[in-house]
């Protein structure tokens, strides 16, 4: 099974992301109040782990799974649609206190209500697919 | 074994995401949640109407398959590995969610004053949920990536795109959190 280690990982990320409360919208709306170091603390601490691996993978020019080298892709260069985009899901994340990844998550946990709000994302999705040439990026 | 049937420490819970970014740049792919939102519009046929939906969705099953996962595992950390001791707030933010009407934590996950079913069935209650999910979907798609695309894959590999993206996550948040919750919850 190809999709088996991906599903896996899935797996994985979800149960830390439930038990680490990052689905939680109380930690979000603490963490927007700054009455709280738990969400700047995991946010912080993936960061130095992901730029200590991202360094050690590039330095040591590691292979991939299927032993290609491993590319990392650069962003996009840009700054209206960082700014601009970013503003509008920071309004979407404080409001219903979820960013994608939890979204599915929390569908997981059996919150109804969430499915209201992937519907929204989807919808919100598709609007910017109809609008992406109208757009300054 | 509290340990795990309580909240996560922050550090273990960063160190794992962040192990969780570097398992799927092993597996030669990239880490970010919310393009998983594109690739199910393009399966349900919005390529009909928007080239930016022209994709072979197949090529992204992959994607797919960890959305699939991460359900599981909130079943499974819901289910099988919480004890209800958890969401400990500051209590100065348990006081200030309560001059807004909003139902302290007790161990719940999520406030019942806006996830649930009560609410859901009210207009206000549907509209906040689906204005939220709107301006989830349009932002991330629009600032290309979300949390796990700009915060934590980005801005490891020091792109400063995802720099200015999370400048703009938090100028919503902020906007949102300290002006429009306030004036959303005390017009009920």
């Amino acid at each position: 099974m190809k999709l088996a280690r991906f599903f896996l990982t899935g797996v994985f990320f979800g149960i830390v992301l439930t038990k680490a409360e990052a689905v939680s919208w109380y930690r979000i709306y603490e963490m927007f109040h700054f009455q709280s170091f738990h969400m700047f603390g995991i946010i912080g601490t993936a960061l130095f782990t992901g730029i200590i691996g991202l360094q050690i993978i590039k330095k040591k020019k590691l292979k991939d799974y299927n032993g290609f080298p491993i590319k990392i892709i650069e962003k996009e260069r840009g700054f209206w649609r960082y700014i601009i985009g970013g503003a509008m899901f920071g309004l979407g994340w404080a409001l219903v206190g979820s960013c994608p990844g939890p979204i599915f998550i929390l569908l997981g946990t059996g919150t109804y209500a969430i499915a209201v709000v992937l519907l929204g994302a989807l919808l919100g999705t598709y609007i910017y697919g109809l609008l992406k040439d109208y757009l300054p990026h | 074994m509290e340990f795990i049937y309580g909240t996560w420490h922050w550090s273990i819970s960063g160190f794992l995401i962040g192990i969780t970014m570097l398992i799927l740049t092993y597996f030669g792919k990239s880490f970010g949640m919310s393009s998983n939102l594109r690739t199910l519009c393009s399966m349900a046929g919005a390529g009909k109407f928007s080239d930016f939906f022209k994709m072979d969705w197949r090529e992204h099953k992959w994607s797919l398959a960890v959305v699939l996962g991460t359900i599981v595992g909130g079943f499974i950390a819901y289910h099988f590995l919480s004890n209800a001791s958890g969401v400990n707030l500051n209590p100065n933010t348990i006081a200030q969610l309560q001059t807004l009407g909003i139902d302290a934590p007790n161990g719940k996950l999520l406030p019942d004053a806006i996830f649930s079913i009560e609410m859901l069935q009210t207009p206000k209650g549907f509209a906040l949920l689906m204005i939220g999910g709107l301006l989830i979907g349009f932002g991330t798609r629009y600032a290309g990536g979300c949390t796990s695309g700009h915060a934590i894959s980005g801005l490891s590999n020091l792109q400063l795109p995802s720099l200015v993206a999370v400048i703009g996550f938090f100028i919503g948040g902020l906007v949102m959190a300290h002006y429009l919750l306030p004036i959303i919850f005390k017009a009920v």
